[in-house]
């Protein structure tokens, strides 16, 4: 059953250079339970989602429902039913961590004894016991998204929006909250989160919308987006990058599409259809081609090859700095991509 | 880490009627006091610079500048009293566009409360602030020999009127706040609006001193009219002579008015600004 459903989400900012579309016709559809991840880089549209339907923002135009309630016609009652919490909807500095729960109680009307049980509960639950009557200033940077968090949970919302939830975090910190997520949808919680991580996306969503340009430009599980992009790759280091471009020539013989380049030009790879059998004729006419190899292997592809594919860009290359461009896939990126590739040995 | 949702987990109780609008209000303002509390410098800031101005107004200036039938500190008090409360309303900008900034307000934006209560909750507390200011400015007034010829009524009116004056105020600097891009601007342009608005009047020096044009500004600045009229309910404004000036001549009358109409125009103006405000 669908509990978030968006359709034809259209929102359009005046800038100098003209109107810039954040949201382009974008449609969703979460299933009850479940977690949705709406992954690209930024300035791709994913916030822009998250605050028409946690209505912050009107969109030009588009409809949205959450939990049958019209987003758009009725404001005040969807807040009661979604919970937010990300790097905008924050809490406050001055208040103690205790203080900034008992106020959202408040707000959402529980009433005061309700109101402090609640949020005594809460500083307990998220393992912020000893630190919950100090002010929020002193918290580290994991207890402060986990406070954060716990705002959004104060009334236990069937719907619950995340933005961004783990970016700034260490790795620590950000498997705790992902434990925290796991949890809650374990117990029945719908989620939409956005996210630049493609791990995490990997990690929490039962299934992924990537948006780039204000629109979702593909959809489905973590399985399903990487088989888009084919079976395996076929990935060779080279000993010189001198010999690159011999190299990118056997490689496009039997890949499927334009091999990739990496930036320090010695590293090559190629979406194959038939893994081993693509491998070992790349390797064989490597060696005729005289070709010295510091690495071969296959691997499976990863969220990243994905969303280059889809998109001709890199997500780690345009996850900094949203004004820059990269280059077409094949070509030199601007910035170095440190890939993470786990290579099965060649025999 | 399991079990993050209670078994008696609490449900929404519809957010509906008066009783709501005034909880949600109270909490807000709770909050903004409670930062009030735990900023030092906000707080000694809101003490010492009402004190400076006094000391600064009546001691360099009081020998230079001759007031008919009174002395320079009892002319002067109500108009430090006045710029006081007026620089403090511009705390409200500043604070809606820090909120704005720190998502505070999209948090709030997305919570089932009623939307007038953030800005009820931050005028609010900027009246209590600007409270705590104009009690330290009398004490410090009394210490430097001001002293109230009215009846306490009448003092207690001077007192209300100028705290009114101030939140009304508040709601322009809130709008204000909510209409800049960063909360420096809004300190930056506030400079350029109240240093001008405030000492363009009779605050200071008696507006007949006043070149022709600055005098006709003067005459019909409402500050001069607030200035005024505090300055009558103190029992302060020795013998120089009322301008000849409608705004000035019914100064009680001017105010009022100037407080209905930004009450008026800028309560709902602010409050249908927040209802689609965010962060980016």
């Amino acid at each position: 059953m669908t509990i978030i459903e968006a359709r034809g989400l259209t929102k359009r900012y005046k800038s100098k250079s003209g109107p810039v579309h954040a949201l382009d016709g974008l449609d969703l559809s979460v299933p009850r339970g479940t977690v949705k991840a709406l992954l690209g880089p930024n300035g791709a549209g994913k916030t822009t989602t998250v605050k028409v339907l946690t209505t912050l923002t009107r969109p030009d135009e588009g409809s949205a429902t959450i939990a049958g309630i019209d987003v758009l016609a009725d404001p005040r009652a969807t807040r009661r039913v979604i919970g937010v919490s990300g790097q905008y909807a924050a809490v406050d500095e001055n208040l103690t961590g205790f203080e900034n729960l008992d106020m959202i109680g408040r707000l959402y009307h529980l009433g005061r004894a309700e109101s402090q049980r609640r949020a005594r509960e809460l500083v307990d639950m998220f393992d912020l016991t000893a630190a919950g009557d100090r002010p929020v200033k002193g918290f580290s940077g994991g207890m402060r998204r986990r406070i954060d968090l716990a705002g959004a949970l104060v009334t236990n919302p069937e719907v619950l929006f995340l933005d961004e939830p783990t970016t700034g975090l260490d790795p620590r910190s950000r498997l705790s909250l992902w434990g925290i997520i796991t949890d809650l949808v374990k117990e029945g919680t719908t989620v939409l989160l956005t996210t630049q991580y493609l791990e995490e996306a990997d990690q929490l969503a039962d299934d992924i919308s990537v948006i780039d340009g204000g629109r979702v430009i593909a959809e489905g599980t973590s399985d399903q987006l990487k088989e888009q992009v084919g079976g395996h790759r076929v990935v060779v280091s080279l000993m010189t990058s001198d010999a690159r471009e011999e190299a990118v020539r056997i490689l496009t013989r039997y890949g499927d599409g334009e091999p990739v380049v990496s930036s320090d030009g010695r590293t090559v790879d190629v979406g194959v259809t038939n893994g081993p059998q693509s491998l070992q004729s790349v390797l064989a006419d490597l060696e005729a081609s005289g070709i010295e190899l510091h690495d071969a292997g296959m691997r499976r592809p990863t969220l990243d090859d994905v969303f280059l594919r889809l998109t001709g860009r890199s997500t780690e290359v345009n996850a900094g700095d949203p004004d820059e461009t990269a280059g077409p896939s094949g070509t030199k990126p601007k910035k170095p991509k440190k890939p993470k590739r786990s290579k099965e040995k060649a025999a | 880490m399991t079990a993050v949702i209670a078994p008696g987990s609490p449900r929404v109780a519809p957010a509906t009627g008066v009783a709501s609008w005034f909880s949600d209000g109270w909490a807000v303002t709770k909050r903004n006091l409670i930062k009030i509390k735990r900023s030092p410098d906000m707080l000694i800031f809101a003490v010492l610079q009402p004190i400076m101005f006094v000391l600064l107004f009546s001691q360099v200036y009081g020998g230079a500048i001759a007031v008919k039938g009174t002395d320079y500190t009892q002319f002067l008090m109500a108009g430090i009293f006045a710029q006081t409360v007026v620089f403090g309303a511009t705390f409200s900008g500043s604070a809606m566009a820090n909120d704005l900034k720190n998502g505070i307000i999209d948090r709030f934006r997305t919570l089932p409360m009623s939307s007038s209560a953030v800005l009820i909750g931050r005028t609010n507390s900027d009246l209590v602030l600007n409270g705590i200011s104009m009690v330290i400015m009398m004490a410090t007034g009394f210490a430097v020999g001001w002293r109230v010829n009215g009846t306490p009524l009448e003092f207690l009116a001077g007192v209300g009127l100028l705290l009114l004056f101030s939140y009304a105020f508040s709601w322009v600097m809130a709008l204000l706040g909510m209409s800049v891009k960063s909360p420096e601007t809004i300190n930056n342009a506030s400079f350029m609006i109240l240093f001008p608005l405030t000492f363009v009047s009779n605050a200071f020096v008696p507006s007949d001193t006043l070149p022709t044009a600055l005098r006709i500004f003067a005459e019909w600045n409402p500050v001069s009219s607030l200035v005024q009229t505090a300055r009558e309910l103190f029992g302060n404004e020795g013998s120089t002579p009322t301008p000849d000036v409608w705004t000035q001549q019914h100064s009680l009358a001017t105010v009022l008015i100037g407080i209905a109409v930004m009450l008026v125009v800028f309560v709902p103006w602010c409050i249908r600004r927040y209802e689609s405000i965010s962060s980016r």
